[in-house]
């Protein structure tokens, strides 16, 4: 398989605190890929890394063969990587579709187009993500009303309408009800397999990670400790350490299974 | 040498009363966010209600005591004035209380004028401290000495306040986090009282203990209000230490720049914080702001929509009835349209980068005086005929926002504001200055229009034109792409640099768009106005304009428009009276209490109620607002 995404030794100190320490990973195209760790364990500040919303202290980033280090988010993002966010940053003061219109003004380069009504640009367009995410019916509501996992889904479709070649998406379930998250992961499944967009995630709910990544990391104080499928995380004892102090649990499921 | 160490002591000795102002406009900002224009104000106050107590008073403890009775007695006021003009409207849109502050100056002037009358007073010599001392051989006043040492003083007495004391724990807690100080179960409203106080008994301090050096007067609010505001964000919006040292240094600069290089006193201070805020953009002592801390605070603004069939009808017969205004109205009431509509266009520029954008400008006024002067200039020196003049005015004006601008977009919030007003400074004192050119503070006239435009009906017909046709102009854009995507710069510009959007570039572009549009109406008014002055480009002016933003409503389209049409005819009605300044003060205050959304917030609400409400509460919703 070919590498959309390979990091390497990516480390970024913040007055000699090392939140990422060293981390190399790499992410195949079609790829689902899961980035867990603990809270503080580095994973937010290496997804911003990768974007470039924070400026690496030293180490590589590569798109395909292209090296993307430092590069400005806006630029990586031309380049065909799209990002959903822990908490999410939508247009306050657009609907939802209008939501998804500016992502799709800003592809098709009309930004600073000053004669056009914006509001009726690429609307058909904006529907088709907003009925993949399963936000048709909501479309014309204020961004401001929403509930909170709605805000996701859009914020997942905003961040398909470039049609990315790699999805970033920092903790997409994160304050969901437990049946919304399996949904959602569900959907991003989905897209991956239809349309070949290679996404790497993080998340908290292992549930969520162990049913559908393919492969799995685990970062741990800026260290990444693993990175295998799920069986093999499954039974790597640091990762055991880390998770449970040395406790059974994965081991116990393992042989219920 | 000792001429030298001489001047020091000078600056030193007028850095106490601009420390006292500033450090208490420093903490107000830093606990309540508010922006207080009526700093300056409380500053006079203490100058004047200094002025009679000394007077009252005899002796050394007569003085003295004065100072601190001042003090508290400014305190007392700042304190009301914040009950009743500021506690209801914390949850407005940021930056609304401004508009507040400034209807307290033009009530705090109006009433200093009733009470103490026009006359200059001067103050009293301190017991004691009369005369001189030679050091050096140069003679140093004693009272200077005085002021001198009591400035470590006040700001060691501060230190300690808000260091070791329970109050200043949570005065920084505050400054740092309000609503966790909330959520703590501090009462956050005695605080912002208790802080206001505090601050503007530092301000009254401040104008007591200046009187034997500069005595009172009616301009000092507006002359104290500068220096401060550099001062404070110089040093770091409310950083203690950093007003300090940065009061010492526009000081000491000051008495230097007399000496050396008098033409450069008005100007010299405001050089100095666009250096400072290019080099350091959060001052010398302050912090980073967190991102979103000048977001919009409050309801987010709905959706917007071009307008539908009614309001399009309403805009239509209104936009009819001003064409027919001529055939039935006199010549007077065509120059006020005139004027109205010139002012709307230029509010209706800064409202375009303040309500979509989020850029709080404080200095606009320069790409308005800028095309104002652009075209004068033209016809005088260039003896461009006026259609080429009026053309290049807005074009000229949109070159000098372009180059303002690329400093100024990249910061963002109160500094942001600050270096705008920075260079609208620089800008107006090269107007000022450069006599030879500008003709100084004579202005320009004879700026006529041309001979088929020369009677006003037909530049009434001129001015509606392109008035109107820079709004529309400005709304089309807000409807645009662009408008969307300046707008999306300001909800949330993580996510708008994350989907490819060049946020400080659109904003640039914005911020270009918006000077033109200024320079336009300034175009207009040379013309109208047959003149042009400096005081097209002073402070006041862009203060006009953001009052009118604000008055009107920030989070509407409309606001700009309607607020600048509301404050001119406000005025030209107003100002027939003697008092008219209290008047407006109060209607301005009455306003914003009533109507924190602005004027179009309020009406758009009422008729959202009206809308929405059972058939038979019709008319009770209509009339809430």
């Amino acid at each position: 398989m070919t590498e959309i995404l390979r990091v390497e030794r990516l480390v970024k100190s913040y007055d000699g605190f090392l939140a990422v320490n060293g981390v190399s990973f790499s992410v195949a195209e079609g790829e689902l890929k899961a980035l867990i760790g603990p809270n503080g364990a580095g994973k937010t500040t290496c997804f911003n890394m990768l974007m470039g919303q924070i400026r690496p202290t030293s180490g590589d980033v590569f798109l395909g063969a292209e090296r993307i280090t430092g590069m400005r988010p806006r630029r990586v993002w031309r380049k065909g990587v799209g990002r959903t966010f822990q908490i999410t940053g939508t247009y306050q003061t657009m609907t939802v579709i209008e939501n998804v219109q500016m992502a799709l003004l800003s592809h098709h380069r009309r930004l600073f187009d000053l004669r056009s009504r914006a509001w009726k640009l690429f609307r058909g367009e904006a529907f088709e993500f907003l009925r993949i995410v399963g936000m048709a019916e909501q479309a014309d509501r204020p961004c401001s009303e929403l509930a909170y996992g709605d805000l996701k889904r859009l914020d997942l479709a905003i961040a398909l309408t470039h049609r990315p070649r790699l999805l970033l998406m920092d903790e997409p379930t994160a304050g969901m009800a437990p049946s919304a998250r399996v949904e959602l992961m569900r959907l991003v499944a989905e897209i991956v397999a239809e349309q070949g967009v290679s996404v790497l995630f993080t998340e908290h709910d292992m549930d969520v990670v162990f049913a559908h990544a393919h492969h799995i990391m685990v970062l741990n104080r800026g260290e990444l400790i693993a990175d295998g499928d799920a069986a093999a995380v499954r039974r790597n004892p640091k990762v055991q350490e880390v998770y449970l102090g040395g406790g059974t649990l994965f081991a116990a499921e393992d042989a219920n299974a | 040498m000792a001429f030298f160490l001489a001047q020091i002591l000078n600056g030193l000795a007028n850095a106490s009363a601009l420390f006292l102002v500033a450090s208490g406009l420093s903490l107000i900002f830093g606990v309540t966010r508010v922006v207080n224009f009526a700093h300056g104000s409380f500053y006079m106050l203490g100058a004047f209600i200094g002025v009679t107590l000394m007077e009252m008073l005899p002796g050394h403890v007569g003085f003295w005591g004065a100072i601190l009775l001042t003090g508290l007695a400014v305190g007392l006021i700042g304190a009301i004035v914040e009950m009743i003009v500021l506690r209801p409207i914390y949850r407005a849109p940021e930056l609304f209380q401004l508009v507040a502050t400034f209807g307290v100056i033009l009530v705090i002037q109006d009433l200093a004028l009733m009470i103490w009358g026009a006359a200059d007073r001067m103050g009293p010599r301190a017991p004691g401290l009369r005369g001189v001392v030679r050091l050096w051989g140069e003679p140093i006043p004693k009272y200077d000495l005085a002021l001198i040492a009591i400035t470590p003083l006040v700001l060691l007495g501060l230190w300690y306040l808000i260091t070791r004391t329970r109050v200043g724990i949570l005065i920084r807690a505050a400054t740092q986090d309000r609503e966790m100080v909330g959520a703590l179960g501090v009462n956050q409203a005695w605080l912002f009282t208790g802080v206001f106080a505090l601050g503007s008994a530092l301000a009254g301090l401040g104008g007591a203990l200046q009187l034997p050096k500069g005595g009172a007067d009616l301009l000092m609010d507006f002359n104290i209000l500068g220096p401060a505001f550099v001062v404070v964000v110089i040093g770091g919006m409310g950083s203690l230490p950093g007003a300090f040292l940065a009061a010492i240094l526009i000081s000491v600069l000051g008495v230097f720049g007399v000496t050396y290089l008098p033409q450069s006193t008005l100007v010299l201070m405001f050089v100095v914080m666009a250096i400072v805020l290019i080099v350091r953009p959060y001052g010398l002592l302050g912090r980073e702001e967190v991102a979103g801390e000048h977001g919009q605070v409050g309801r987010p603004e709905p959706p917007i929509r071009p307008y539908g069939q009614t309001a399009r009808l309403v805009v239509m017969a209104l936009v009819g009835a001003l064409l027919l205004l001529p055939l039935v109205a006199e010549t007077f009431v065509q120059i006020l349209v005139i004027d109205i509509v010139i002012f709307a266009l230029f509010a209706a520029s800064l409202h375009f980068i303040l309500g979509s954008g989020g850029l709080v400008s404080f200095g606009h006024a320069a790409f308005f005086g800028g095309g104002a002067y652009a075209a004068a200039l033209l016809v005088r020196h260039a003896s461009a005929p006026m259609e080429v003049a009026f053309l290049l005015a807005p074009l000229l004006a949109g070159v000098l926002a372009l180059g303002i601008g690329w400093f100024c977009i990249r910061l963002s919030g109160v500094y942001f504001a600050m270096l705008t007003l920075a260079f609208s400074q620089l800008v107006w004192s090269v107007a000022f200055q450069w006599r030879s050119v500008t003709g100084g503070d004579d202005g320009m006239i004879s700026i006529w229009p041309a001979a088929w435009l020369s009677d006003t009906t037909s530049y009434y017909y001129f001015t509606l034109l392109f008035g109107i046709g820079g709004i529309l102009l400005l709304r089309h854009a807000i409807h645009a792409p662009f408008g969307y995507a300046l707008r999306a710069g300001r909800d949330s510009p993580r996510q708008a640099e994350a989907m490819g959007i060049d946020v400080k570039r659109i904003q640039l572009a914005a911020f270009t768009l918006a000077g033109a549009m200024a320079g336009l109406a300034g175009g207009l008014f040379v013309f109208a106005k047959g003149s042009v002055f400096p005081t097209e480009l002073e402070i006041a002016r862009s203060f006009d304009a953001l009052i009118v933003v604000f008055l009107g409503g920030v989070k509407t389209l409309a606001g700009g428009v309607v607020g600048a049409t509301f404050l001119t005819g406000v005025e030209d009605w107003l100002s027939r009276l003697q008092y008219w300044r209290l008047l407006l003060g109060l209607l301005i205050i009455g306003v914003v209490i009533v109507a924190p959304e602005g004027i179009v917030g309020a009406v758009r609400g009422a008729w959202m109620r009206w809308r929405g409400s059972a058939p038979g509460l019709k008319s009770k919703g209509g009339a809430a607002t």
